[in-house]
């Protein structure tokens, strides 16, 4: 009797709408572009699937840039009901690509000739044991300075370029009576900074450090003389800086608040959309001592494996994302430069061009790294081991030669 | 066996005649609670015990059974700075919170009690912080602590120019703020409990104490307020574990900061298993916080229950 | 008692009165603080946040926060407001909550009035389910639903939501039918009722306090879950906190906190509303029982 109850239940359960077999010609995108400017730059893509037959079906979920999307797509995983396309980045690709759960994007990447256009630094991630497994949308540089035009011209109006010149400015800054340095005190934020500085000392020793996770990099002196310059730089925050969203740091530095922020070019938006022009309301140069090279983070969509109903839809997609016009279109709009290197910049502004110049350039010299702070140079588990370390040093709870000795114990336990 | 069943039911007599139907209906409860605990049985206990293999396992982005590392997990865990930050924090926090929570729940009851001619108004004005989720109202805490806009430049405004409350702002007294927003959530509805013990009161015993000429403080003090050690346990039980699992509220106020000031366990497991992709930490720490959880309600289960079987 | 004695103790009493209803009101200003801060600023256009004082009421009053938040703000790549994550909350809520209590109701009845060896065993067992941390049987859960076939449906999140309710259910109606005279339930056993009659007839009529109380808390948790919501939902079914966290969460963009705000009110509405309507209830059924255990 109550067997015949449970399977009478189990029966009606089976038959519940996820058993139904789904229409073709659909993409399900797990993404956590949710709100604003970028979730409608997201539109155009979803614009010219339907034009193309496909249906989008939206699965938005935000927050901690991108980990409760994460969290979501594990279950989804687990279910055995992974979505045919999801916002990924760096490291965490590679991750899932390791489960052996992303699909083969070969045959529309050799078609189209990806190999060619995309920069390599980006194909290590895209690419998993030589096939294609993810489109990538954008590339954000992440060693940018973001001045305020008018605070610039009362501090002597020359961009540093140099350490010593970027300390001269912010004190001429402080004297103006303003906070030097916007800056919110978020994990993330400070490793953005943190980047640069490391960057500053050289490509090699970035390389060493940040990529390779090399022991002796890690605790060294220039590590040292790096927590160092984050100590100084942290004299020129203001008091209130902890916890304070990105964007709103980038707002004291519209209004003149703050003279200037360390930020990844997605800060740009912030600027255009107060309607503030590069060049004559702000100056975008890069970090001092990284002209040249660059750190980089890039969205990308990777392909989990799905049905053959729904994989023609997946690869119109992919192709849609590769596509110049919407690498264009959407770049212009998110403020990053153009995944592939043939796009051309006419619709750009001046930092925007700048951004897709410097990005070949460093591309090619073999001096375009992963940033370590976005996740693209070395897997979540050593990243969060190494933002603990450049937190609490930031937040004054020790000093450069521990914290440089703790970064080389946190990234070997992290390792494990 | 269905002998048996009918000696120990207390409620039940033996029956005379036992008809097929008959026979049924007392198999009837069990039939009935078995699939709620059939269901608690694989949803918690299995999956507890999934969470403890887990934990002796080495893995990262979702459940890797094939890596086995002993205790390690545990061992990483209590050598981390940030474990080891999670755990104080939890103990101010945990402290602080049914203390304050209890503290305010009984006194508001109490000055409720005494015949308050708005109640009815007052009452869900403290109840209703429960209804919220943090999410945002998270956000309007993050303001109102906020000295740059919040209390301290309200205050500033109103003309005290050198006062100042920046506790969020500051990695020593973070963790305060944290309680701050969460007695403001909970102890409306630990007021509630109490209320509900006050009115359970048998009002002849205060008489009897009115008569005797005791004051109004001594009946509290020496009565009513003794009278209150079941309502005192249930609030404890439940505030302890609301503090135990308290996640949503952290993230939404500090996020952990200050750098990493903020920390709590319960903070320390999500991040560890859904955003360093290191599940097999997520996991010890997870078995920690439910010894912690269990050492706590166990011994109160046991105590009630054994204490209802006297009665 | 001289006159003058007796004038001293009434003005005692009067201050003593003002007293406690000053603290009473200046906890009141504790409360009611956030929700004040959410509905003033939600009512302001965005400039004036931006510049002003966040306790300060609107200079200019403005309704279009609330109705971007309900209709037209992004959320995803759809600029639909929260209206249609609405619906899906509702869906889910509803039937868990019945389903939750239900059982509950049942295995109370079950547990105080049809005692079996064990049966606090039992108990304990369901009880201390209400205690662990949900994060643990997220992939778990994930891989059941997926072998039932219920990933991302709204039967899922029904389920996962009744499943870990089910404790707390258990225990409000457990303590609550204890303080229940067995003696109505052997006369009527004496007079023939059956299991399910003497549930029906007997107890449920007078459980309406504590189904106040279980509604209450089922409701307010299920609302206002986040995790499993976002875990196990897919395009249809998304509810409403998924969606207001992705309306307030952006990662880029200026944040247009009044219309958060105004989004964050419209989403804790039916909270507010059980709590305010049924608020003398709740206390009543707390007196009930639940308080006891």
């Amino acid at each position: 009797m109550r067997k015949m109850i449970l399977k009478a239940a189990l029966a009606a359960l089976l038959v519940s709408p996820a058993a139904v077999a789904v229409a073709a010609d659909e993409v399900e995108v797990l993404h956590w572009w949710t709100s604003g400017g970028e979730a409608a730059a997201l539109d155009v893509l979803k614009k010219k699937l339907e034009s193309q037959g496909v249906t989008w079906k939206d699965m938005p979920v935000a927050g901690g840039g991108g980990e409760q999307a994460m969290t979501a797509l594990r279950a989804r995983v687990t279910a055995g009901n992974p979505p045919t396309a999801v916002q990924a980045l760096g490291f965490d690709i590679t991750d899932w690509a390791n489960q052996g759960v992303l699909g083969d994007l070969n045959p529309v990447a050799d078609k189209e000739g990806w190999d060619k256009v995309v920069p390599e630094a980006l194909q290590k991630f895209s690419k998993h044991d030589g096939k294609w497994i993810a489109a990538p949308v954008n590339v954000h540089t992440t060693n940018w300075i973001w001045i305020n035009k008018k605070a610039l011209d009362a501090a002597g109006g020359k961009a540093p370029e140099t350490w010593d010149e970027l300390i001269a400015v912010l004190d001429k800054m402080k004297e103006n009576g303003i906070s030097p340095i916007g800056h919110g005190g978020q994990a993330w934020q400070d490793a953005t900074i943190f980047d640069a500085v490391v960057l500053a000392e050289g490509t090699d020793f970035y390389k060493a450090s940040m990529v390779d996770l090399d022991p002796a990099a890690l605790n060294s002196d220039k590590m040292v003389g790096v927590f160092d310059k984050m100590a100084k730089l942290k004299e020129y925050v203001d008091a209130d800086f902890s916890g304070r969203d990105w964007n709103l740091a980038s707002a004291m530095v519209i209004e003149g608040k703050a003279g200037m922020q360390f930020m990844g070019d997605w800060a740009k938006g912030e600027f255009l959309k107060a309607g503030q022009k590069p060049g004559t309301d702000f100056v975008c140069v890069r970090f001092p001592g990284t002209q040249g090279a660059a750190t980089f983070n890039a969205d990308q969509f990777m392909m989990f494996k799905v049905g053959d109903d729904k994989l023609k839809a997946q690869e119109m997609m992919a192709s849609d994302i590769m596509s110049p016009e919407f690498q264009s279109a959407f770049n212009v709009v998110k403020g990053s430069a153009p995944a592939r290197t043939d796009v051309a910049d006419t619709d750009f502004d001046d930092c925007g061009k700048k951004a897709i110049k410097d990005l070949a350039e460093a591309n090619s010299n073999g001096k375009l790294f992963g940033s370590m702070a976005h996740g693209h140079a070395n897997p979540a588990a050593v990243k969060n081991a190494m933002y603990d370390v450049i937190t609490r040093h930031f937040n004054g709870e020790m000093d450069s030669k521990q914290a440089a000795q703790e970064l080389a114990d946190a990234v070997a336990a992290a390792k494990g | 066996m269905a002998q048996t069943q009918a000696e120990i039911v207390p409620v039940l007599t033996r029956r005379q005649s036992r008809a097929p139907k008959e026979v049924l209906q007392d198999w009837l409860p069990k039939l009935v609670l078995a699939p709620s605990f059939a269901i608690v049985l694989l949803f918690v206990y299995g999956f507890i015990l999934f969470t403890v293999v887990l934990s002796f396992t080495g893995s990262k982005l979702l459940p890797d059974f094939s890596t086995w590392v002993g205790f390690s997990n545990y061992v990483r865990l209590f050598n981390h700075p940030n474990w080891l930050t999670s755990l104080k924090n939890l103990a101010i926090f945990a402290s602080l919170y049914v203390i304050v929570c209890s503290v305010l729940g009984l006194g508001l009851a109490i000055l409720l009690d005494q015949k308050i001619r708005a109640e009815g108004l007052i009452r869900p004005i403290y109840l209703y912080p429960m209804a919220l989720s943090f999410i945002v109202t998270g956000v309007a805490w993050k303001w109102f602590l906020d000295p740059g806009i919040g209390l301290e430049h309200i205050v500033k405004d109103l003309g005290w120019e050198s006062f100042s409350f920046r506790w969020i702002k500051d990695g020593q007294m973070a963790i305060y703020t944290i309680v701050i927003a969460a007695v403001w959530q909970s102890s409306g509805f630990v007021m509630a409990m109490f209320l509900a013990g006050l009115r359970g009161v048998d009002n002849e015993v205060i008489k009897a104490a009115q008569i005797d000429g005791a004051s109004t403080v001594t009946i509290y003090r020496r009565i009513i307020i003794p009278l209150m050690r079941p309502v005192f346990l249930s609030a404890f039980v439940v505030l302890a574990h609301l503090a135990i699992k308290s996640y949503d509220l952290v993230v939404a106020m500090t996020d952990g900061g200050p750098g990493t000031s903020t920390w709590t366990p319960a903070l320390f497991m999500q991040k560890f298993t859904f955003g360093r992709n290191e599940m097999g930490m997520g996991a010890s720490s997870a078995i920690i916080m439910m010894m912690m959880i269990f050492s706590i309600i166990v011994p109160y289960l046991y105590s009630e229950l054994r204490g209802e079987r006297r009665t | 008692m001289s006159a003058a004695a007796q004038d001293i103790a009434t003005r005692n009493a009067v201050i003593a009165r003002a007293i406690i209803y000053a603290v009473l009101i200046l906890f009141a200003v504790y409360y009611l603080l956030p929700l004040y801060v959410m509905l003033a600023n939600s009512l302001k256009p965005l400039d004036e946040i931006r510049q002003g004082n966040m306790l300060a009421l609107p200079q200019e009053w403005t309704i279009a926060p609330w109705l971007s938040a309900w209709s037209t703000a992004q959320i995803g790549v759809q600029p639909t407001g929260l209206k249609p994550y609405f619906l899906n909350s509702v869906l889910m809520v509803v039937p868990a909550v019945a389903i939750s209590t239900i059982l509950g109701a049942l295995n109370g009845y079950v547990l105080t009035k049809w005692r079996f060896r064990g049966d606090n065993i039992v108990f304990g067992l369901m009880l201390l389910s209400c205690f662990i941390p949900f994060q643990i049987v997220l992939i778990p859960s994930a891989r059941i639903l997926g072998l039932l076939g219920l990933a991302g449906t709204v039967p899922g999140l029904v389920l996962i939501h009744a499943v870990y309710g089910l404790g707390f259910t258990t225990l409000f109606f457990r303590n609550y039918y204890e303080a229940f005279p067995n003696e109505l339930v052997r006369a009527a056993q004496i007079d023939g009722a059956t299991f399910f009659q003497i549930f029906r007839r007997i107890l449920l009529p007078s459980s309406g306090p504590i189904i106040v109380v279980t509604v209450i808390w089922q409701f307010t948790n299920i609302w206002n879950d986040f995790l499993f919501g976002s875990s196990f939902s897919s395009v249809d079914s998304i509810p409403i906190t998924v969606a207001l966290n992705n309306l307030v969460n952006s990662s880029t963009g200026v944040k247009e906190y009044n219309v958060h705000f105004a989004g964050a009110i419209l989403a804790a509405l039916p909270t507010l509303i059980v709590y305010i309507v049924s608020g003398r209830y709740f206390v009543r059924g707390l007196m009930a029982g639940a308080v006891k255990g």
